[in-house]
C-alpha cells in the first residue's frame, strides 16, 4: 500500500500539483486519471521520488519515503519497478540485457538464476525468441511488454505505469491493460497506472483518483465512475462518444 | 556561476551511492573502447597531416645555409610533443568524444532511460559518468602518445621524401637536447584534457531538457566549452610546469 498526503508541488511559482491526499491499495489497478496537463505525470514522479514535492508526504508501506535517508530510498526504491511512457529502455542493450539489468546492477544471484528470471518474465509478457534483438528492432508494443518484463523481473512490490497505452493502437492497448491487470493480481503489487485512456479506466481501474488542473476532484472505481457527481469528470469522461453511448 | 556551482555538484554526485567495484570495470572497458580503439583511425590521420605539415613549413621557414637542417625535426618535435599531440589531438578528440558522451546522455535524458536508473535505485551520475571519465583518462594519454609518435613519423617521412632533411639529419636534430620532462608534461596535459572532454561533456548532456533539438545544442555546447577549457587549462599547465 501507498499512501500520500498533502502533495503539493510548483514549478517556477506555477502550482502544479495542490494539497493531493490518497491510498493506493495493493493487488489492486489504482489509476490516476485527467486531461493532459492537469499534473498526473508530476504526480507519479512525487511518488517514486524522481520530483521532490514542495510538501507533503509519500509512505510507502508505512515507510516514510519523502523523509528517508539515502539508505532507505535505495531500500524502498529497489522494489520499485516502472513503465515509462517511452518505454526507456537502455538502447545500446539487447531485450534481454534490458530485462536482465535490474539483476546484474542490485542482485548477487547467480547467472543461471537470473536467466531463470528473464526467461520468465519475458515468457509472462508473451514475448519469447526475442531475447537478442535490439530495442530498434521491436515494434512499439513490444517495447512497451520488456519494459514491463524489466519493471517485475526483481519481484518488486510496486509497480508504476506512465501512459502504458500511448503510442498503440487500441488491440495492443487492450493487450498491456490485461497485462498490467493480471500482473498486478498475480504478484499482488501495488500498482499506479497515469493514464487518460478511457478503456483503460473502464477496462483496469480498480480504483481511480480524477486530478483536475492540480486538485483530487473525485475518487472511486470503474464501478461508478460512468454516473459521476462531479462536473470536470462528466466532461472528460463524456468526451469520448463511445463512452456516451455506453451511458445512453 | 550557476552553471559551475551545479558542475561542481555534479562531479561530487560520482561518488556518492556508488555501484560494485566489477560494474565499473566492465563499464570502463566498455567506454575505452568507445573513446579509445574508435578514435584511433581520427587520430592517427590528424597527427600524420600536422607532423608532415609541421615539418613543410618550419623547413620552408628555416631555408639558410647558416642553420642546420636537424634543427627541422628539433623544432618539430618540441611542436609535437608539447602542443600539437597534446592539445590539437585533445581539441579533435573534443569533437568527437565530447560530442558522443553529451547526446548518448542528453538523448537518455529526455527518453527517460536516466530516470529508469533512478527509479531503480542505480545512481545515474555515478554509473553512466564515473566509466566515461576514467576512461577518457586512461585512454586520452595513449592516444596522445600515439599521436605524437605519428606526427614526428609523418614528418620523418614528409622530410626524407621531399628531400628538405635527410633522414640521419631528422633522427639527430629529434634527440638534439632531448628533454624527457616535456613527455611527462605531455601526459599531464593529457591527462586534465581527457578529464575535461569527459567531465564537461558529460555535464552538458546530462542536463538536457526538452527534445532532439535541444540535445543537439548540449553536444555543440559541450564541444565548445571542452575546447575552450582545454585552452585555459593548457595555458595554465604551461604556466606551472615551464
Amino acid at each position: 500500500m501507498i499512501e500520500i498526503s498533502h502533495i503539493t508541488k510548483a514549478f517556477n511559482g506555477r502550482t502544479v500539483l495542490n494539497d493531493i491526499s490518497g491510498i493506493f491499495e495493493q493487488g489492486k489497478a489504482n489509476l490516476i486519471i485527467g486531461s493532459s496537463g492537469t499534473g498526473k505525470s508530476v504526480l507519479l514522479k512525487s511518488i517514486v521520488g524522481l520530483i521532490e514535492p514542495d510538501e507533503g508526504e509519500v509512505i510507502y508501506n508505512g515507510r516514510n519515503f519523502t523523509r528517508a535517508d539515502k539508505d532507505l530510498k535505495t531500500e524502498i526504491r529497489r522494489e520499485i519497478g516502472m513503465l515509462f511512457q517511452g518505454s526507456a529502455l537502455f538502447d545500446s542493450l539487447t531485450v534481454e540485457a534490458n530485462v536482465k539489468f535490474p539483476l546484474d546492477t542490485l542482485t548477487k544471484l547467480p547467472e543461471d538464476e537470473k536467466m531463470d528470471r528473464v526467461n520468465f518474465s519475458l515468457k509472462r509478457v508473451g514475448l519469447e525468441n526475442v531475447n537478442k534483438r535490439m530495442p530498434s528492432e521491436i515494434s512499439g508494443g513490444m517495447k512497451k511488454r520488456v519494459g514491463i518484463a524489466r519493471a517485475i523481473v526483481n519481484d518488486v512490490k510496486y509497480l508504476f505505469c506512465d501512459e502504458p497505452n500511448s503510442g498503440l493502437d487500441p488491440q495492443t492497448s487492450i493487450v498491456i491493460d490485461d497485462l498490467i491487470k493480471e500482473i498486478t493480481e498475480e504478484f499482488d503489487t501495488t500498482t499506479i497506472v497515469v493514464t487518460h485512456d478511457m478503456n483503460s479506466v473502464i477496462g483496469i481501474g480498480d480504483k481511480i483518483m480524477f486530478l483536475y488542473k492540480g486538485q483530487k476532484l473525485w475518487e472511486g472505481s470503474n464501478a461508478n465512475i460512468l454516473n459521476p457527481d462531479v462536473k470536470e469528470l462528466q466532461d472528460f469522461i463524456f468526451a469520448n462518444k463511445l463512452v456516451k453511448q455506453i451511458k445512453s | 556561476m550557476k552553471s559551475i556551482g551545479l558542475y561542481v555538484i555534479f562531479m561530487g554526485s560520482l561518488f556518492t551511492k556508488m555501484e560494485t567495484f566489477k560494474t565499473y570495470v566492465r563499464r570502463t572497458v566498455d567506454e575505452s573502447m568507445l573513446i579509445g580503439i574508435n578514435s584511433l583511425t581520427l587520430v592517427t590521420i590528424v597527427s600524420t597531416f600536422i607532423g608532415m605539415v609541421t615539418t613543410v613549413q618550419t623547413a620552408a621557414n628555416l631555408i639558410s645555409p647558416f642553420v642546420p637542417t636537424s634543427v627541422i625535426s628539433t623544432v618539430v618535435r618540441e611542436m609535437t610533443i608539447l602542443e600539437l599531440a597534446p592539445t590539437i589531438t585533445s581539441v579533435v578528440l573534443a569533437g568527437k568524444v565530447g560530442s558522443n558522451i553529451a547526446s548518448e546522455l542528453g538523448t537518455m535524458r529526455i527518453t527517460e532511460q536516466i530516470d529508469a536508473l533512478e527509479v531503480m535505485g542505480i545512481n545515474s551520475t555515478s554509473y553512466l559518468v564515473f566509466p566515461k571519465i576514467l576512461a577518457a583518462i586512461i585512454m586520452f594519454p595513449l592516444l596522445v602518445i600515439l599521436s605524437g609518435f605519428l606526427g614526428l613519423y609523418g614528418g620523418y617521412l614528409v622530410g626524407t621524401l621531399t628531400g628538405v632533411v635527410s633522414g640521419e639529419d631528422f633522427i639527430y636534430g629529434l634527440r638534439l637536447d632531448f628533454k624527457q620532462y616535456y613527455i611527462f608534461m605531455a601526459i599531464v596535459k593529457a591527462i586534465v584534457f581527457g578529464f575535461i572532454v569527459a567531465s564537461v561533456s558529460a555535464y552538458k548532456g546530462y542536463y538536457v531538457e526538452g527534445g532532439s533539438l535541444e540535445v543537439g545544442q548540449a553536444s555543440t555546447t559541450a564541444v565548445t566549452n571542452s575546447c575552450i577549457s582545454i585552452l585555459l587549462a593548457d595555458f595554465m599547465i604551461a604556466q606551472l610546469f615551464l
